[in-house]
C-alpha cells in the first residue's frame, strides 16, 4: 500500500541523493532573490522610446520572416568545425537497406570474435 | 473465487487476447459507424489496460511473485518434468514493460482519434494498430522462445504496414520496406538461435532453457545471434539506420507504439542475457588467445562500447538533422544508448562480490530509463505530430513562431525537452543521475561522455524550440490553430506521468523499478518459480 511518506522520500543513488521537492524549494528561493534584485532596478525608463527598442548594432530592423534564424543556421559554426566527422557519418548513413544489413553482419562478426566463437 | 480473481488468474492470456480479438472485430464495427469504431478501439485498449493494472497489483503485492499461466488446461509434463505447453510468465520485469506498453497504447489510440480523422482506410489502420499492441504485449509477457518469435513477427508485420500507411507518400513506403527487411532479418536470426537451443535441450520454455543451458559452443552461437538480432530491432548503432526512416515516416500515433516495440526488443535482449544465460555469465570464462576473462566482463565491455557509439552518433546526427521527426528519432537512438550503457556497466560489476552494489544501481538506472525514455520520446513524437497536423510541415527550416498559436503544444514540448535532456526536476534527470553515478564508479570516462552527450541533446532540442516555437509569428501560419482536444489529452496524459515521476522518483523506483531489477538479477528465483509453479 502506498503511503503519504512514500511521496516525500529522497531517491538515494550510490553516493548522492535526489529530492525534487528540496530542489523546488531552492529554485523558489533563488527566483525570489532574483525578483527582489530586479525590483531594485531603475524604473524611470521611457516606454515606446529608443530606450526600450531592440538594439541591432545600429542595423535597421528586418522584416519579421527575415528576422527568424532558420534551424539549419543555428549550429552552423559547430557543423563547420566538425565537417570531417559529419562527412564520415553521412557516408555511413547511405539510406540503402543492403548497407543496413551489412552493418548487422559486421556486428555479428565482431561479436563472434569477441565471444571466442571464431 | 470472484470475477476479479478469475480475471487476474487469466490476465496474461486476456492481455494479449482482447486486443487480438478487438483487431479482428474492428473492420466489422467499422461497417456500422466510424465513431463507434473509434469508441470500440479505445474501449478495447482501456479494458486491456485495466487488466494490466489488476495483474500489476497482484504481482507487486507479493515480493518476487511470478504469475505463471499455462495455455491449454492442465499442464502435460514431459519425462524430464517440464511442461510442454506454451507458458506466459509474468514477473516484476514483464509487468514493468507491460505498464509502459499500456501508457503508450492509451495515449496512442486517444491521439489517433483526431490525428487520423482525415485519412481513409481507418478500419485497416485500427486493426493493424491493435495487432501491433497485441504483439507488443505478447513479446513482453511470453515465457516461450518460439512464442516470442511469433509475437515479434506479428509486431513487425503490423508495424511495417502502419509505417507505410500514408501510401500517397513514396518515402513512407520506402521506410516500410526498409523496416520489414531489417525486421525480418533480425527475426529470422532470432528463430535460428531458438532452433539451436531447441535442438540441444529439446525445450522452448525460457525457464527450462535457463535451468539446462550449458554454455556450449552452440550456446555461444545462439547468444551472439539472439543479442545481435534483438539489438538491431532495438536500434543500437551501427544497426540503427532503419529507425530514423521508420520513425520519421510513420504517423506520429504509430511512432509512439513503435517506441514501445523497440523497447520490447530491448526487453527481449535483457531477458536473454540475464535470465536465459544469467546463470552461466559468472561461472564461464571467455578464452581470447591465452587470456581468460569472465564472460560477463567481456559482454559488459562490448555492450558499453556499443552504448557509447550509440549515444555519440545518435546525438551528433540529431544535432545536424532539420527534419523534426527524424531529429527526434536520432535522439531516441541516443537515449537507447543510455539504457544499454547502464546495462553494460551493470554486467561488468553486478556479479562481482565486492562491487555488486554499483552493478545493481546501474541496472536500476537503466531499467528506470526504459520507462522514462518511452514517455519522453513518445511525448516529443506526439508534439511533432501535432505540429505536422497544424502546419503540414516537418522541416524545421520552414517553421517558426508557433508558440503564439499553439500554447498547449508548446508547453508539452517544453516538458518533453526538459525530460529527454535530463533536466531537473523531470523524470529523465532521476534516471540519468543514477546512470551517471553508477557508470562513474565503473569508469569516470563513461560518465563524462554520457553527461556531455546529454548536454548536446539539450542543444538539439533548444534548436527545435527556437526554430519551431520561438521567433516572430510567420504570416503563412496566421491561420494555424491549436490541435484538437483528443490530441492534447493524449499529450497531457504522458506529460502528467512525466511530471509525476519527476516529482516522486523514489516511489516509482521502489514500487516498480526495483522489482524489475530483482527479477532480472535473480534468475534462480525465476527458474524455481516457473518450473515449480506449473
Amino acid at each position: 500500500m502506498i503511503e503519504i511518506q512514500d511521496f516525500l522520500r529522497t531517491l538515494a543513488t550510490n553516493s548522492g541523493f535526489w529530492n525534487p521537492l528540496i530542489w523546488g524549494i531552492i529554485i523558489f528561493i533563488a527566483l525570489l532573490i532574483a525578483y527582489i534584485i530586479r525590483g531594485r532596478g531603475k524604473k524611470e525608463y521611457k516606454k515606446q522610446t529608443e530606450q526600450t527598442k531592440v538594439f541591432l548594432s545600429g542595423n535597421p530592423e528586418l522584416e519579421k520572416e527575415e528576422m527568424h534564424v532558420k534551424a539549419s543556421n543555428v549550429y552552423w559554426g559547430f557543423m563547420e568545425s566538425f565537417k570531417w566527422l559529419y562527412n564520415g557519418l553521412e557516408k555511413m548513413h547511405t539510406g540503402n537497406v543492403s548497407d543496413y544489413i551489412l552493418w548487422f553482419v559486421i556486428i555479428l562478426g565482431i561479436f563472434f570474435i569477441i565471444l571466442g566463437v571464431i | 473465487m470472484n470475477i476479479i480473481d478469475d480475471i487476474i488468474l487469466h490476465s496474461p492470456a486476456l492481455i494479449v487476447a482482447i486486443p487480438l480479438l478487438g483487431a479482428f472485430l474492428t473492420p466489422l464495427v467499422s461497417k456500422i459507424n466510424d465513431k463507434l469504431r473509434n469508441i470500440f478501439v479505445i474501449f478495447i485498449v482501456l479494458f486491456t489496460s485495466a487488466i494490466v493494472l489488476l495483474l500489476a497489483n497482484d504481482i507487486y503485492l507479493v515480493c518476487g511473485k511470478i504469475h505463471t499461466y499455462v495455455f491449454g488446461g492442465n499442464a502435460p509434463i514431459t519425462e524430464g518434468g517440464f511442461a510442454i505447453r506454451i507458458l506466459f510468465e509474468v514477473d516484476g520485469l514483464n509487468i514493468f514493460m507491460a505498464l509502459i506498453a499500456t501508457i503508450l497504447a492509451i495515449a496512442g489510440v486517444i491521439y489517433s482519434w483526431a490525428f487520423m480523422k482525415e485519412n481513409t482506410g481507418l478500419d485497416k489502420y485500427y486493426t493493424l494498430y491493435l495487432l501491433m499492441i497485441a504483439g507488443m504485449y505478447g513479446m513482453i509477457l511470453t515465457g516461450d522462445m518460439f512464442n516470442f518469435f511469433v509475437f515479434l513477427e506479428i509486431t513487425s508485420i503490423a508495424s511495417c504496414a502502419l509505417i507505410a500507411f500514408w501510401t500517397n507518400k513514396g518515402k513512407a513506403i520506402d521506410a516500410g520496406f526498409k523496416y520489414i527487411v531489417v525486421s525480418a532479418t533480425g527475426a529470422l536470426f532470432v528463430l535460428f538461435a531458438i532452433a539451436i537451443l531447441y535442438g540441444q535441450y529439446n525445450a522452448l520454455n525460457m525457464a527450462v532453457l535457463a535451468s539446462k543451458i550449458q554454455f556450449s559452443f552452440l550456446d555461444k552461437i545462439a547468444l551472439v545471434i539472439l543479442i545481435s538480432g534483438l539489438a538491431m530491432k532495438a536500434g543500437i548503432v551501427p544497426m540503427h539506420m532503419w529507425l530514423p526512416d521508420a520513425y520519421g515516416r510513420a504517423p506520429a500515433s504509430v511512432t509512439l507504439i513503435l517506441v514501445g516495440v523497440t523497447q520490447a526488443s530491448l526487453y527481449g535482449a535483457l531477458r536473454m542475457i540475464f535470465t536465459l544465460y544469467g546463470g552461466k555469465l559468472t561461472t564461464t570464462m571467455n578464452q581470447i588467445g591465452d587470456v581468460s576473462i569472465d564472460l560477463n566482463l567481456v559482454l559488459g565491455i562490448f555492450i558499453v562500447g556499443l552504448a557509447l557509439l550509440t549515444i555519440f552518433i545518435g546525438v551528433l546526427m540529431a544535432l545536424k538533422e532539420n527534419n523534426f521527426k527524424r531529429m527526434i528519432a536520432f535522439a531516441a537512438v541516443a537515449e537507447i544508448g543510455y539504457m544499454i550503457l547502464a546495462i553494460g556497466a551493470a554486467l561488468t560489476t553486478v556479479f562481482s562480490t565486492n562491487d555488486a552494489g554499483t552493478g545493481m544501481m546501474a541496472l536500476k538506472g537503466g531499467v528506470f530509463h526504459i520507462l522514462n525514455d518511452a514517455l519522453d520520446v513518445g511525448l516529443l513524437f506526439l508534439v511533432a505530430g501535432a505540429i505536422y497536423y497544424a502546419t503540414k510541415e516537418t522541416s524545421l527550416n520552414q517553421l517558426g513562431g508557433l508558440a503564439r498559436n499553439m500554447k498547449y503544444t508548446t508547453i508539452f514540448f517544453l516538458i518533453g525537452l526538459l525530460a529527454v535532456s535530463g533536466m531537473p526536476p523531470m523524470n529523465g534527470f532521476a534516471s540519468k543521475l543514477i546512470i551517471y553515478e553508477s557508470t562513474y564508479q565503473v569508469n569516470p570516462i563513461l560518465s563524462i561522455i554520457a553527461i556531455l552527450c546529454s548536454i548536446l541533446l539539450l542543444a538539439v532540442f533548444v534548436k527545435v524550440f527556437h526554430s519551431a516555437f520561438l521567433g516572430p509569428k510567420l504570416p503563412k501560419f496566421d491561420n494555424v490553430k491549436e490541435v484538437p482536444k483528443s490530441m492534447l489529452l493524449a499529450m497531457g496524459i504522458i506529460a502528467t506521468i512525466i511530471i509525476f515521476i519527476g516529482l516522486f522518483p523514489d516511489m516509482v523506483v521502489n514500487y516498480i523499478v526495483q522489482p524489475a531489477v530483482n527479477a532480472l538479477t535473480n534468475n534462480s528465483n525465476y527458474i524455481s518459480n516457473v518450473i515449480g509453479g506449473i
